[in-house]
């Protein structure tokens, strides 16, 4: 599938502010599946600072604006083919040991309702299996409705309100594949929705559990399927902070506000053969 | 009734480092040694050494005890102790270069992963970085106790900011503005090239990106943190600016700090600040010590961190056990210093022989430093020893266990006279293009008598330590 992003996050602040450096996971995984025709990120007045790939696989790039400032956007535009992978996350280079997403952090924190989803599972047996059950069982226990939720919410709270978005479901899948011993991890990216989708939909997350033999494989607990070729990934991390598109701070009293506009469209093939 | 080693005394000889000061001892009327007692604490007050105590509330700038009488080894022990030092530091920043890379060690099962991978020091933001020199810890301050003329043991490792080196240097000071005479008597070895060893350690782990003599920086919580004196003196000692989070700022792929002529490019900056609290836009969110953007200019080679983000998973005191390990499968040497016994109290085994051993034992949090969180078994009350069970059994993976040894004791000035009291000893190693080890460190002295707690956040003092040229 031909997959066309147009992604802006524009920052307003209330008084102008010194100065803005922020953090980006803003380029498309390097994986199977996932070939990137054209992209391009660019910051308003920004400068771009330095830039690695880190050991999860991820690009992080960093970014600074020197103020006085009022207004900062954030522009991503770009055209990803990719291949459906039945969610398994294949050919991607990393080096973190997937040991180290066992380790709990506070919005992935388990308790007993929690704990509850895992009731029967036995991923000793069929850790695949177990993981399907997982992410089926959060979409149920946690409904997916805009608005009743933060992005300081942990999923321990969404359990106990049975609401929340995909934030909330993926931190849910994780808390509970890491009970039962499965490393997990957040993961932020791209989604084609559907004409009835609303466009904050298309900055979409999930989370991926590690299966041995097979290796990560994704599971979307708010469209109760795994990553398909309408998916674009971008970054993972412990939970959503860690796994941010986008983590900035500024310099200076102004108050900031938010505005983020993200369109995914399906463009028609490129059948253009080179004679 | 146990037996402790008298560095000073074998029998009744006077074993040889310490042959000079037995006249100087005998010769000292208790006027005298009062007399210098006091100009010793008015020389501390006036340079502003003070330490303040974490937790214990009271007198902020109390003088931690300096105890005149000093702690000795003659070359041939200091020789065999530095060569252990310095092979224990290799072997811990090769496992910090293998862990944060591919692992070998874990793969070779000769350390557990989850020890390693779960353990709240382990950074997954570093993972497949490689510091400038495949350095992490660049000071590694070493924990080292004496049980006998030969035996030495390392109690633990401290490979993120280790304090402590500028009682080291302003004891050895002191000592040769009230005592002259003992300096032109006793062959002691000096330490004060220290600062500009470390200032070369430093500046030699400048980064990739780094194309002129680098610029090094210190950068300390504050002034409320209570080794903020010995970050000012470090940055005196060794010309270079103190900064705060606030004096620095990432500006495209570099480090400024904020100077009256302008911004000034930094390529090396000596923390003195824990990894959780360094960026908020990779660790933790609302830290205001930080420096915005400072890991993505680290990660891409533009700026260089003593010691690098992650160090800490080295000195774990559930990694400690596995050192003797690490040089074996690095370094293919054998030990040189060895480990104290430890039990683990996370496996099922030990914890069962730990409780059962309450009274015998010494208890460590994994992760506590500076004597909280411990247990002297056979000094404690009954009532601590069951709090201590209840603890341990309800999170056992957090505590460690090991025998309490029997420490050695130098002759320490109380108030009766002299009298033996027992000591520690902490030596700085430096690490950089060269490893490097100045002929001393701190002892720390346990001034209470019969107590083995020597930490100067529990009433211990310190002590100039001299090492003799041969």
């Amino acid at each position: 599938m031909l997959l066309t992003v147009d992604h802006v996050t524009r920052y307003h602040y209330d008084q102008p502010v010194r100065g803005v450096v922020q953090s980006h996971r803003l380029m498309p995984s390097l994986c199977a599946g996932q070939k990137m025709l054209r992209w391009k990120v660019t910051v308003s007045d920004g400068q771009m600072g330095g830039g690695f790939r880190d050991g999860a696989g991820d690009w992080v790039q960093g970014w600074t604006v020197l103020g006085p400032v009022n207004e900062i956007t954030v522009h991503v535009t770009g055209q990803v083919e990719t291949l459906d992978q039945a969610g398994v996350l294949r050919g991607h280079k990393e080096l973190v040991p997937p040991e180290a997403y066992l380790r709990k952090t506070h919005p992935t924190e388990a308790d007993a309702a929690l704990i509850a989803l895992a009731e029967g599972l036995t991923p000793q047996q069929d850790a695949l299996a177990a993981a399907h059950a997982v992410s089926a069982r959060v979409s149920d226990a946690i409904v997916y409705t805009p608005g009743t939720t933060t992005s300081q919410t942990t999923a321990a709270e969404a359990m106990a309100l049975g609401t929340g978005v995909c934030q909330d479901q993926a931190h849910a899948v994780i808390a509970v594949a890491r009970h039962i011993g499965l490393p997990a991890r957040y993961v932020s990216g791209y989604l084609l929705v559907g004409i009835d989708g609303a466009a904050h939909d298309a900055a979409h997350a999930w989370a991926e559990v590690f299966i041995a033999g097979l290796g990560w494989v994704g599971f979307d607990p708010a469209n109760r399927c795994c990553p398909d070729d309408r998916y674009i990934r971008l970054g993972s991390g412990l939970d959503s902070a860690h796994a941010a598109m986008i983590r900035g701070t500024t310099r200076g009293p102004g108050e900031e506000s938010l505005d983020v506009s993200v369109t995914v469209l399906q463009s028609q093939t490129q059948s253009q053969t080179q004679q | 009734m146990t037996s402790y080693f008298n560095e000073m005394y074998q029998g009744h000889s006077v074993r040889a480092p310490y042959a000079r000061l037995q006249d100087w001892m005998t010769a000292m009327p208790a006027e005298l040694r009062q007399m210098k007692q006091a100009e010793a604490e008015a020389l501390f007050r006036r340079i502003g050494i003070t330490f303040a105590v974490y937790g214990e509330g009271g007198d902020p700038d109390r003088l931690i005890p300096f105890d005149m009488f000093p702690r000795v080894f003659s070359g041939a022990e200091w020789a065999k102790l530095e060569r252990g030092i310095k092979q224990r530091a290799r072997a811990l920043n090769a496992f910090l270069v293998d862990v944060y890379g591919r692992g070998e060690i874990v793969r070779a099962g000769r350390i557990p992963a989850r020890l390693v991978y779960l353990n709240e020091a382990y950074e997954k933001a570093v993972v497949g970085i490689v510091p400038p020199k495949g350095v992490y810890s660049h000071i590694v301050g070493i924990d080292l106790v004496r049980t006998g003329p030969d035996e030495f043991f390392v109690l633990e490792d401290n490979c993120r900011t280790p304090s402590g080196v500028s009682y080291m240097l302003e004891n050895r000071e002191i000592m040769m503005r009230m005592f002259p005479d003992l300096f032109r008597e006793n062959r002691i070895q000096p330490v004060d090239s220290y600062p500009e060893i470390l200032r070369r350690t430093l500046a030699s782990v400048a980064p990739q990106k780094c194309d002129r003599e680098p610029t090094v920086v210190i950068l300390t919580p504050g002034h409320y943190n209570s080794a903020y004196y010995e970050h000012s003196f470090l940055a005196d000692l060794m010309g270079v600016e103190l900064v705060e989070g606030q004096d620095l700022f990432v500006e495209g792929e570099f480090v400024f700090m904020r100077t009256t002529e302008g911004p000034r490019r930094v390529d090396v900056i000596y923390r003195r600040l824990d990894d959780a609290f360094i960026d908020p836009l990779c660790f933790r969110p609302d830290s205001m010590l930080g420096v915005p953007g400072l890991m993505d200019v680290y990660r891409s080679g533009g700026v260089s961190i003593c010691s690098a983000p992650g160090a800490g998973v080295a000195d774990d005191k559930a990694v400690y056990t596995y050192v003797p390990e690490m040089i074996r499968f690095y370094l293919g040497e054998e030990p040189i210093l060895n480990n104290v016994p430890t039990w683990q109290c996370g496996k099922a085994e030990d914890l069962k022989y730990v409780l059962a051993h309450l009274n015998e034992l010494v208890v460590k949090e994994v992760h506590g430093s500076g004597g909280y969180g411990m247990l002297v078994g056979p000094k404690a009350s009954a009532d601590q020893v069951e709090l201590f069970r209840a603890r341990i059994t309800a999170n056992p993976g957090n505590y460690i266990a090991q025998p309490t040894l029997a420490l050695s004791t130098t002759p320490t000035f109380v108030a009766e006279g002299i009298a033996p009291r027992h000591v520690d000893l902490r030596p700085y190693c430096l690490v950089g293009e060269r490893i490097e080890l100045v002929p001393g460190g701190l002892t720390r002295v346990a001034l209470t008598e019969g107590s083995l707690v020597v930490n100067s956040s529990q009433g211990g003092g310190v002590k100039d330590t001299w090492v003799l040229a041969e």
